[in-house]
């Protein structure tokens, strides 16, 4: 394989990182490159990674993203899986309409919650994940709109606010990743506020400040994200995702 | 042994306004939609509806019998944003109880145990919080000394369910992968209804799966309802998948009123039978 990675390729690999050393553990990935990147975790270097099939069942094996699974290695319903969620055995990539500089998100509502603008899913299990298993974000466009100085409803509860209601909401709090089209995001500065960590090739420092809604950390060296080895590509483009769906969730750059 | 079994208006006639009630199923799937159907063309409102909401929050919120809405989202899975629970909510129709999906179902454990509350620490940091002012925390009486969120029970009036098969005593039946939270829901109301794809007798409940589906026990069940095709077009796997051609049929109606006037004409006006030689007739056309 000689070709290099799509930008959406790289964005698997970013979210697959987010699984690296996870261990035995629930990798619960939403969305589609997300998904492609659980897998790829687990067919290389996190390979004790558990998946489900999106619905009820744990699955054996890894089929392609949109295939169904042949075995079927436990039974995972919704009652069970948020029991799950409570041990922390269970790392999940979540979606976020709105995000702030402290990593609070917003999957509820646009706008004045008592009457809103624009209402979306609802806070759905954002809160219970947030306080209880490492969270992770992916956000395929990167834009002002997601990255917001102030999210109108906090659903996902960020580092600031997480240590104003105090020891029982810090205890099992983690925000590990944000992954992006442009690049991935961290916690990891002093104050844990969102730092950039790494930009995906082809994108600059400017293009990602000028996305972002908030005044963002940027360390003097941002590194490139990893590329894809030969093999990790193959197994994107040959065994995961043969149809390419990655590429309609982010298009070719 | 007592027959339960009723008409789905049999069921909606104990029904009263005002009353707080459950509905089982997950976002769209297995909803007990033939029952709520009949709901709509009932006088009954001023509902407080608990659910994992679907199709079945968005078409009570659109005919405008809900209230309060106790609730972690509203979806259609395939189709992320429940259009009617959106522009409901965007008019201001109906008072939300927003609550995180874990504290839906400690509210209904709470309830099935008897217990005032349940603590969580879910919430905890998040607008869940703020939202509903009357949300209160609790202290670890151990060492601990944690403070939690305590979720309070959500005892329900009635509960509304659709499972797979049932007998008459209202011994009901899951067959697909997940219960979600149905027996919860029976259990945590005052009186609970069950309509099913199939009425089998007792003696046959075990000749198609095991004991450990058995899900909901007679004893929390007051009615149940034959109902086949009853979640249309919510899924009921092993019997029916999701129709999902109907399902976009619903949600580009519901997006504009004039749209879904003309689809409830065609669709809600009349009774199941009528509704489900309407679906026939709207897949006859689609082929």
């Amino acid at each position: 394989m000689t070709t290099k990675a799509t930008r959406a390729e790289t964005c698997v690999l970013a979210c697959a990182e987010a699984w690296r050393g996870a261990g035995e553990i629930l990798a619960s990935p939403m969305g589609t490159i997300p998904a492609i990147g659980a897998r790829l975790a687990k067919l290389t270097f996190s390979p004790e990674l558990l998946l489900t099939d999106g619905e009820a069942l744990l699955i054996g094996d890894v089929p392609a993203v949109g295939a169904e699974a042949e075995v079927v290695e436990g039974w995972l319903p919704y009652r069970r899986h948020l029991a799950l969620v409570a041990t922390g055995r269970r790392h999940v990539m979540m979606g976020a309409s709105q995000l702030d500089r402290h990593g609070n998100q917003n999957i509820s509502c646009i706008g004045d919650w008592a009457r809103p603008t624009r209402q979306l899913l609802g806070v759905r299990g954002a809160p219970v994940n947030t306080l209880n298993n490492p969270t992770s974000y992916w956000v395929p466009r990167h834009s002002r709109r997601v990255f917001v100085e102030r999210v109108d409803m906090v659903c996902g509860v960020g580092y600031d606010r997480a240590a104003a209601a105090g020891p029982s909401a810090t205890r099992y709090h983690r925000l590990a990743h944000v992954v992006t089209d442009l690049g991935v995001l961290d916690f990891e500065t002093p104050d844990r506020t969102m730092r950039l960590r790494s930009l995906h090739p082809g994108v600059t420092v400017e293009q990602v400040v000028e996305a972002t809604g908030f005044e963002l950390a940027v360390p003097d060296e941002v590194p490139y994200t990893r590329a894809p080895t030969d093999e990790e590509l193959r197994l994107i483009r040959e065994v995961i995702d043969p149809r390419g769906m990655r590429e309609h969730e982010v298009p070719p750059a | 042994m007592r027959d339960k079994t009723m008409t789905p208006e049999q069921v909606v006639g104990r029904l009263r306004s005002g009353m707080t009630i459950g509905i089982g199923g997950w976002g769209s799937r297995r909803k007990p939609m033939a029952l709520v159907r009949v709901l709509l063309r009932s006088d009954v409102t001023d509902l407080t509806v608990v659910s994992y909401g679907g199709p079945d929050v968005g078409l009570l919120a659109a005919a405008g019998k809900v209230r309060k809405l106790v609730a972690a989202f509203a979806t259609l899975d395939s189709i992320p944003l429940e259009p009617h629970f959106t522009a409901a909510r965007q008019r201001g129709a109906f008072e939300l109880v927003e609550l995180d999906e874990a504290m839906v179902m400690w509210g209904l454990t709470a309830a099935v145990h008897r217990l005032p509350f349940m603590p969580i620490r879910a919430g905890l940091g998040s607008d869940v919080m703020r939202v509903n002012s009357q949300l209160r925390t609790v202290t670890s009486p151990y060492d601990d000394g944690e403070e939690l969120a305590a979720v309070p029970a959500l005892r329900l009036d009635a509960a509304l369910v659709h499972l797979n098969r049932a007998d008459v005593h209202g011994n009901g039946q899951y067959l697909g992968p997940d219960p979600y939270f149905d027996d919860l829901f029976c259990e945590a109301a005052d009186a609970a209804y069950v309509s099913c794809e199939r009425i089998v007798d007792t003696a046959d409940l075990l000749k198609e799966a095991g004991p450990q589906t058995l899900l909901v026990r007679r004893a929390f069940v007051d009615g149940v309802v034959e109902a086949p095709n009853g979640a249309h077009f919510t899924s009921c796997a092993p019997d029916h998948d999701r129709d999902e051609a109907f399902q976009r049929a619903y949600a580009r109606a519901a997006r504009d009123p004039e749209a879904w006037r003309a689809f409830a004409d065609r669709f809600l006006s009349g009774d199941e039978d009528a509704y489900q030689a309407a679906v026939a007739a709207f897949h006859k056309e689609e082929a």
